[in-house]
């Protein structure tokens, strides 16, 4: 069974060294969240997911979740281990102190739940839905609504969920059906369906929030006539909490996350309240959905690295056939197939991933403590363009190679990965889900290339391309950084000529822009890890030799994972950049029928 | 019910360790450092106390600098204050310096009970308890596996393990030494609220002029014991496999036990 220590090292590194989340206490309301404490904060949750949550992996996966008379029931040791969190204020991180939270900055959340989800990525989604959920609220909510729910969230003793889909609607939300009626008191009445709802149902909490999409009564049809309503398991009556009408159908068998409940939720007169405005829904909802897009880029990488690591593990202890070039290990029986070239290009690609992953992740968390608290409105505008144009390329790239990465992982331990014992294909099948929710990774392509894109006549993107642009100028002549600028430069040269070509093309016929959307966001996927490992190289570099014998080895493996990424990674950036280029005929003109 | 417990900081057992320059003691360059296990055995059974009774846990850590991270970890857990002997007229002594100085610190303060881990894993000699117990004139437990405050306060009553699966039940009038045992409990994991309380909370630093103890009582030269050299112990990668069924393996290895390794007689 692999194990599992939460990268520290790695985290401290982009978050403070990389980046400058040191500077956050200069905002107003983080003056005490520096580094040492929040550092301090993630040892201690570290522990907690090593030694409590990540051991209810294997044991979930295998019980799943039980469905009974509407009742789900979550795998043992689940519910103590979220009291556990709950109860050490784990579930409250960046919730403001006004509703009891702990109000630390949000990359204090996202390297938690970078470590929660490698832990456990089923158990995980219960609590960091509840922190959606939150968010939603706290930012489109009355004051009313959000006096009565916030507390009992961040506290954990409630959990909430996200109600998007219908049978009939999926990718495109503006088939939603379900209804809202007005009781003329301020509170509204649902009636309808949702499927595919994580966390609908389950024994964690007394309650469960679930904030849902849904049609008033005239509403216009499509995206724009969609509310967002708030819409609890038990209302308050009384004094007392009753049944409001919302129950669980059954839960999906699925490849994967078989821990985390899948559920059918059926609204049958359930009382809500209505969160912002009428039909205005879609727009609240995109502050859950921006989160929790981030959170899955997060599920991709996350599970990439637990896999990882239970690839180490393997190939240092595998004993089979020799070094080609004579054995390593004349001592043993065989050499272990760490000394095997293919077998080191494996590790090595799942290395470069998480890591590259970890600063792009880092990157867009900090633009959206930028576009939420800072205040210089400059900042602002500029921090929420960035994460906004990113949020698609950290969830779909990092899920697309994550998955690839877990897969990739599983091949390094042969036969022993295939098996169920060896605990290497769950991190498959649970990372299968990641490309699929939160908006297909198609979806996410069309998102940047429809919308991103071209926001703000390209101001978005220039947010990406300036820094970029700068700093390969200001490192055009540094000689040691040359093999890592010099790749960036053609690769970074390519997106442009795409972008550009792309914003003619759409133009022209939208056909373009949609089939190019995939390739284009792979081609921005590689460039971005391409600008961050360029950055982490020079850091490394300057850091040669400084610090104690840990730090050595650490800045020593970052330059040469920068290496391997530079010179056997990034040139995957050419073929999507090539597939763009050959335009949608070939795939347009194939007749439907002959498929 | 004041409550003191003490910690020392150790090398993290998953440390690689390599033999430092003088020879006489690792190199501790790029060593992470983290809480004695034991002792969060005994930090847990004082903030177990100190909940049941209302009372206090002081921490008291001596070593480096680096020990107030030590310290510090106690009071995330719960501790509402903490003692720093960090003097380097205090450091690299034996566990005699080491306790004659604790002990100090602790009748300064003050406390009706005083617990300590079961011993250092780094040094593991398991006697700075003892010796504090000695140096206060307290009286002192070694190895126990449960604490239960009498209803009047003062004695507890203690379980301790003794071989063949025994406990031996005592009562220890207080004040006293309690050296507890590894397993007594589960230690707590800190909360996130504690963690952001510690930042507040005070750890007083106390100079070994300040515990009025001679210097040449403590710190190297108050040491009757001076370690020469340490060594990491060599391994061995010959193996000898034995092969055949269990009973004519279990001659073999009767055999080889006695004439090769001469540990049977
Ligand atoms: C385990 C699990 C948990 C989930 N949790 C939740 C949850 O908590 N809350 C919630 O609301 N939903 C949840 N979902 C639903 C999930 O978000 C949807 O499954 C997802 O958005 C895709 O919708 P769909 O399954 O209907 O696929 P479809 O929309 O039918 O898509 C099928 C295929 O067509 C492609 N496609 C569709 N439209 C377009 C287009 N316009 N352009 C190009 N390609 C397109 C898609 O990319 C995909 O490849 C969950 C689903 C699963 C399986």
């Amino acid at each position: 069974m692999p194990t599992y220590k939460a990268p520290l090292r790695d985290l401290r590194f982009v978050y403070y060294e990389l980046f400058d989340a040191e500077s956050l206490t200069a905002l107003p309301g983080f003056e005490d969240a520096g580094g040492d404490l929040v550092m301090t904060a993630m040892e201690e949750l570290a522990k907690i997911c090593e030694e409590v949550i990540q051991p209810l992996n294997a044991p979930g996966d295998e019980e799943g979740c039980k469905f009974e008379n509407g009742k789900v029931t979550s795998p043992k040791g689940f519910k103590e281990a979220y009291d556990l969190l709950a109860q050490g204020g784990w579930t409250s991180l960046i919730c403001h102190p006004d509703y009891g939270g702990q109000g630390l900055p949000h990359h204090a959340d996202i390297m938690a739940g970078e470590m929660l989800c490698a832990s456990n990525l089923s158990f995980a989604m219960y609590q960091t839905l509840t922190s959606g959920a939150y968010l939603a609220i706290e930012h489109h909510a009355s004051q009313e609504l959000k006096n009565y729910y916030l507390p009992k969230l961040a506290s954990g003793e409630w959990a909430g969920t996200m109600c998007l889909t219908e049978p009939q609607a999926g990718s495109d939300l503006g088939l939603v059906r379900m209804k809202a009626e007005p009781r003329g008191d301020g509170s509204f009445l649902l009636t309808g369906t949702k499927i595919f709802i994580s966390a609908g149902e389950h024994d964690m909490t007394e309650n469960i929030v679930h904030l849902v999409l849904a049609r008033l009564p005239g509403a216009p049809a499509g995206t724009r006539g969609i509310s967002l309503l708030i819409v609890p398991k038990m209302r308050e009556e009384g004094g007392k909490l009753v049944l409001n009408g919302v129950t669980c159908g059954s839960i999906e068998h699925k490849m994967g996350i078989k821990a985390s409940a899948t559920c059918v939720m059926n609204f049958d007169g359930a009382v809500g309240h209505l969160v912002g405005e009428p039909h205005k829904g879609m727009k609240a909802m995109f502050t859950f959905m921006n989160a929790a897009r981030l959170h899955v880029g997060i599920h991709g990488l996350a599970l990439a690295e637990a896999a990882r690591q239970g690839a180490v593990q393997f190939a240092r202890e595998r004993l089979q056939g020799r070094a080609l070039t004579g054995a390593k290990y004349p001592e043993l029986e065989a050499d272990p197939i760490l000394v095997h070239p293919d077998v080191r290009r494996m590790l090595l690609a799942c290395r470069a991933f998480t890591e590259g992953a970890r600063a792009l992740t880092a990157w867009t968390t900090l633009a959206i403590v930028d576009a939420e608290h800072h205040p210089d409105p400059d900042r602002q505008q500029a921090g929420d363009d960035l994460a906004s144009l990113l949020t698609p390329v950290v969830k779909a790239f990092q899920t697309d190679l994550g998955f690839e990465t877990t897969n990739i992982a599983l091949q390094v331990c042969g036969g022993y990965g295939f098996t169920r014992d060896y605990g290497m294909e769950q991190f498959v099948r649970d990372c299968r889900i990641t490309p699929i929710y939160e908006g297909t990774n198609g979806i996410q392509a069309l998102d940047l290339v429809g919308r991103k894109m071209p926001a703000n006549f390209g101001r978005s993107l220039r947010r990406f391309f300036h820094p970029v642009a700068e700093f390969l100028a200001a490192e055009a002549g540094n000689e040691r950084l040359k093999e890592f600028v010099e790749p960036l430069a053609k690769a970074f040269e390519r997106l442009q000529r795409a972008t550009g070509w792309l914003a003619e093309q759409s133009l022209k016929s939208r056909d373009e822009a949609g089939a190019a959307a995939t390739d284009y966001l792979h081609l921005f996927g590689w460039v971005a890890f391409a600008f961050l490992w360029a950055r982490m190289a020079k850091l490394a570099l300057e850091k040669e030799g400084k610090g104690g014998k840990e730090d050595v080895l650490f800045y020593d493996a970052k330059v040469r994972t920068a290496r391997f990424f530079f010179q056997r990674m990034l040139p995957r950036h050419s073929a999507h950049f090539a597939a763009l280029l050959a335009g949608c005929a070939s795939t347009m003109e194939f007749p439907d029928e002959a498929f | 019910m004041k409550i003191a417990v003490c910690v020392k900081q150790v090398p993290d057992p998953e440390a690689r360790l390599r033999v430092g320059a003088d020879g006489a003691w690792i190199d501790e360059e790029g060593v992470a450092f983290v809480l004695n296990e034991s002792d969060e055995y005994a930090v847990e059974e004082a903030l177990r106390i100190a909940e049941r009774t209302g009372g206090e846990v002081i921490a008291f850590g001596l070593g480096p600098e680096r020990t107030r991270e030590a310290l510090r970890k106690v009071l995330a857990l719960g501790a509402s204050r903490a003692v720093l002997l960090s003097d380097p007229a205090l450091l690299g002594g034996d566990a005699l310096a080491t306790g004659r100085a604790l002990a100090a610190a602790i009748r300064q303060e003050g406390a009706d009970l005083v617990l300590t881990g079961s011993a250092s894993s780094d040094l593991g000699y398991a006697a700075t308890g003892s010796v504090i117990a000695g140096e206060l004139g307290w009286p002192h437990a070694w190895l126990v596996m449960g604490v239960e405050l009498a209803e009047d306060r003062r004695s507890v009553r203690i379980t301790r393990e003794m071989e063949g699966g025994m406990n031996e039940l005592s009562a220890v009038v207080l004040p006293a030494v309690i050296q507890v045992q590894a397993g007594i409990n589960h230690p707590r994991y800190a909360s996130l609220k504690g963690i952001m309380a510690a930042k507040k909370k005070e750890i007083r630093e106390v100079a070994a002029a300040e515990l009025g103890v001679d210097a040449g009582r403590l710190g190297r030269a108050g040491s009757r014991l001076e370690t020469v050299s340490v060594a990491l112990p060599v391994s061995g990668r010959e193996v000898e496999w034995i092969a055949g069924d269990a009973a004519a393996v279990a001659a073999a290895l009767v055999t080889k036990l006695e004439q090769e390794a001469k540990v049977l007689r």
